[in-house]
Order: C-alpha cells, then sequence, then structure tokens
C-alpha cells in the first residue's frame, strides 16, 4: 500500500458531519466535523469530560449518536437514527474499524493467543490452524510470541494493552481508533505500548488517536485536534500545533503540560 | 436396635427406589430450570418492556408464593380447567418453574456482574450479541452463577420432598409409607434424612469441581 497514492485519493477514509452527542440534557458534542485521510494519524487532544473519548466511541457505534453521520470507508451511520435500526451497517462499520481501549478489556478466561484469535474465528471464520497462524504472528509483531499461552491476568498492563492491539489488528480493520491506550498504565509500561503503536503509524495505517500523551501526540501524528466543551477548537499538522498554537483555549492547555514529564519513547529501530 | 437396623435394611430397597424419583426429579426439575430462567433473566435484562415486565410478575410470583401452593395449583386446582396431570409431571412442572424464578435472578446477577468493557471488546470485533453471550458472557457470569446455582440445587433436592403431598413416591413419601407399616417412625426419617444428606453432599462435590474448573485462568492469591 503505497502512502502518497492513498493519501491523494479524493474521499477522505473517515468523514464526520454535524456529529451531535447528548446525555440527557448535556451536550457532550456539539457538532463535529472531522476528516481523516487513508494513511492520515490524527492525535485527538483536550481536557477530561471535553468529549474527545464521546467522539471515538461514536466512529465505532459504541455511543448512539444524536445528529449528524458517520462515515467510515463506504459505510454511513446515520446519527439521527437509533443504532438497534442499523444492525447490518454498525457491522459493516465495526468490520472496517478496530478499537483499542483504555482498559485493554482483553476476554479474561482466554489466553492472550485465544483473545486474538476470538475475531478471526467467529467473525471471520478462519480454520484453527489459520487462525493460530495469524494470531502468533501478530503476538510476535506486539513482542508477546512468549505470553502467548498466558491468561490475562498473569500479564502486566503493557502486555495485557499490547495483546489488545494484537487482537484489533486481526481484523485488519481500515482504520484504528485508540482510546487514551497508556492512561491505565504504570508510568514505566507507557513507553512499550506507545512504540508499538508508533510502528503501526509508520506502516501507514489510518489511526485516530485520543492521548495525554503531548511529546507522542507530536511525534506520532501527522495532524493534531484540540476538542473544548464539545467542539473541535483548533487542528493542524502537529508540529505547527503544539509549536504554535494559534488560539488562548490550546495555548492555555498545551502549557499545564509543559511542567509535567512526558515519557519518552524507546527508540526502536 | 437389631431390630431397627434389620428394618432399615429390609426398607433400603424402598427407600432407595424414593430416592431415584427424588434424583430424577431435581435433575430434570433443574436443567429444565435453567434453560428457563436463562430466557427469564435474558428478558429481564432485555430494554423491551413487553419482555421485562412479565419477566418480573413470574419471578416476583414464584419467590412470594409457597412452593407447597404452587404444587397443589398445578395438582388439584388444574384439572378444573379440564388439565388433569398425573402425580410426576405435575411435580415435574411445579418443580421447574420454580427453580427457574430463582435460577433467572442467579443468572441476571451474574450475567449483569460482567463488566461492559467486554460487552464492547466483543462488539468492536465484529461478534454479534449471541456470539458475545455464548462466548463471552456466559463463561464468565458462570463463575460468578455457580456458588449460587448450587445453592438453589442443593434448595431444590430437598423440596422434592413437597411431592409427597401429591403422591408421587419419592423419598420422603417412601419413608412416610414404611413408617405406616412399621412404626418406626425415629430410624426411619433418619435413614431418609441420611439419603438427602449425602445427595446434597455429592452435588457440593461437583459445585467445587465447577468452580476449580471455571476458576483455572484466575491467578491464586
Amino acid at each position: 500500500m503505497s502512502f502518497d497514492a492513498d493519501v491523494a485519493s479524493p474521499s477522505p477514509m473517515i468523514e464526520v458531519r454535524g456529529l451531535v452527542k447528548r446525555f440527557g440534557q448535556t451536550e457532550i458534542l456539539r457538532g463535529i466535523d472531522l476528516m481523516v485521510a487513508r494513511g492520515e494519524v490524527v492525535a485527538v487532544i483536550g481536557p477530561s469530560g471535553s468529549g474527545k473519548t464521546t467522539l471515538l466511541r461514536c466512529l465505532d457505534g459504541l455511543e448512539a449518536a444524536n445528529g449528524g453521520t458517520i462515515r467510515v470507508g463506504d459505510v454511513t451511520i446515520d446519527g439521527t437514527l437509533p443504532l438497534a435500526r442499523q444492525r447490518p451497517v454498525l457491522r459493516a462499520l465495526r468490520m472496517r474499524v478496530g478499537f483499542v481501549f483504555q482498559n485493554f478489556n482483553l476476554f479474561p478466561h482466554r489466553t492472550a493467543l485465544e483473545n486474538v484469535i476470538e475475531g478471526l474465528m467467529v467473525v471471520k471464520r478462519l480454520t484453527r490452524r489459520d487462525a493460530l497462524a495469524r494470531g502468533r504472528a501478530l503476538l510476535a509483531r506486539v513482542g508477546l510470541e512468549e505470553q502467548a499461552d498466558a491468561y490475562p491476568q498473569r500479564l502486566s498492563g503493557g502486555q495485557q494493552q499490547r495483546a489488545a492491539i494484537a487482537r484489533a489488528l486481526a481484523m485488519e480493520p481500515e482504520v484504528i481508533l485508540f482510546d487514551e491506550p497508556t492512561s491505565a498504565l504504570d508510568p514505566e509500561l507507557v513507553g512499550e505500548v506507545l512504540a508499538v503503536i508508533r510502528d503501526l503509524a509508520r506502516e501507514h495505517h489510518t489511526m485516530v488517536i485520543v492521548t495525554h500523551e503531548m511529546n507522542f501526540a507530536r511525534e506520532v501524528a501527522d495532524r493534531t485536534i484540540f476538542i473544548d466543551g464539545g467542539a473541535i477548537v483548533e487542528q493542524g499538522e502537529s508540529a505547527a500545533l503544539f509549536s504554535a498554537p494559534q488560539e488562548e483555549r490550546t495555548r492555555r492547555f498545551l502549557g499545564k503540560f509543559l511542567d509535567r514529564p512526558n515519557y519518552i519513547v524507546p527508540a526502536k529501530e | 436396635m437389631d431390630a431397627e437396623i434389620a428394618l432399615i435394611w429390609q426398607s433400603a430397597p424402598f427407600l432407595l427406589r424414593g430416592a431415584l424419583y427424588t434424583i430424577g426429579l431435581s435433575v430434570g426439575a433443574m436443567a429444565l430450570g435453567l434453560i428457563l430462567g436463562f430466557f427469564i433473566a435474558l428478558a429481564r435484562l432485555s430494554d423491551i418492556r413487553a419482555l421485562v415486565l412479565p419477566a418480573r410478575i413470574y419471578v416476583s410470583f414464584i419467590r412470594g408464593t409457597p412452593l407447597l401452593v404452587q404444587l397443589f395449583i398445578i395438582y388439584y386446582g388444574l384439572p378444573e380447567f379440564g388439565v388433569t396431570l398425573s402425580p410426576i409431571p405435575s411435580a415435574l412442572i411445579g418443580f421447574t418453574l420454580s427453580v427457574a424464578g430463582y435460577n433467572s435472578e442467579v443468572l441476571r446477577g451474574a450475567i449483569g456482574a460482567v463488566d461492559r468493557g467486554q460487552w464492547e471488546a466483543a462488539a468492536v470485533i465484529g461478534m454479534s450479541w449471541s456470539q458475545t453471550l455464548r462466548r463471552v458472557i456466559l463463561p464468565q457470569a458462570s463463575r460468578t452463577a455457580l456458588p449460587p446455582l448450587a445453592n438453589s440445587f442443593i434448595a431444590l433436592v430437598k423440596d422434592t420432598s413437597l411431592a409427597a403431598t401429591i403422591q408421587v413416591p419419592e423419598l420422603f413419601r417412601e419413608a412416610q409409607l414404611i413408617t405406616a407399616r412399621t412404626f418406626e417412625i425415629f430410624a426411619m426419617y433418619i435413614a431418609a434424612a441420611l439419603i438427602y444428606w449425602v445427595l446434597s453432599s455429592l452435588l457440593a462435590a461437583l459445585q467445587s469441581a465447577l468452580e476449580r474448573q471455571a476458576n483455572r485462568h484466575v491467578v491464586r492469591r
């Protein structure tokens, strides 16, 4: 897959228009418009409660929108209709989108390898043999070949998250969404997970990453979006947004991170 | 004393035949009650009002009325409506309906206790609702559900003695019949009690084995 050719393709991979989400009376997302090109890596940053996680969850139908549309590839979810009335579309959407949770959500009764092959066997209907081969290759890719037969409870948080990433990759999604993938990790485990995500970025997977790791966003994301109060305040090329934010609110938010240590992603080449 | 032991020995075939009815009724009602209870639990967990309400009323009625009264309604009451069932089907239906009510509450709690993130993790890899339930949720819920289900099974074994009142020749009924013949009341009921105890103990052992199996992925601390 050639990066340049894909970016040059006319229609974006993800196209969100006028996305509205309310919890009761509170408007969490106030008409979000968002485009993500094929092969693009987008970081979403913003204060807690800004709606960034809700935005990500709407993109995979984990939250039902209250208005707007979400298109991923050739699948469009109508935010004005309940998800229960667009089940086939929702399923098609989820076949194209991978999701990595803050809390990993590995299946505790299955080993790391079984977690990875679950979707291959049950959803993609691969034979057990083929699924196992693919599963082992994916675990090797995230550096977990040794832990294939370990149950999640035996794994560190970083290992669990890497297994969860392998599980998402197994479905060969066109887009991978990361919801604060390192927020639940002990500081010394953050780097190993970020390194895996950075490798995926280099392979030009289309990714949207909600994160508090500012250095990581700046280094890995092509574009960074700052969300506050349920709306996009500012977005731009990551380098530009972090070094010269245009909006006062962005500056104030980023200022809070200046005196906070950020984790160095171990170099891996 | 020797006479009593001899009597118990002579009565043993009758008691054991009764125990077979006890076991058959218990196992049959528990198996059917698990299936029915599972669907009642799903109805209660659904967000469809037309399912939730009947399920709630059902569980409320089953838990709120004596099992003995339920058995009498089925065996003595239904014939008034032209539904005449013999003792064993009546008992099987009564026990099934009853234990299903209790099981449904256990299963509802256990399914509800599985983290919502597990449903989501299955959904995002494209698993359907029924695949998720079968492969992700139930294996985890069964861990939580096993001890209370074993409780309800053991309670059921003892409750089958109520079937004596609707002419089912189960263990307690056999003991009653023998005492009526021989007037050896104490020895006979003790013998019956011991058999119930053995049956319950076997179930408790089965529970332990199943719990070990279900907990094999859990790190012991």
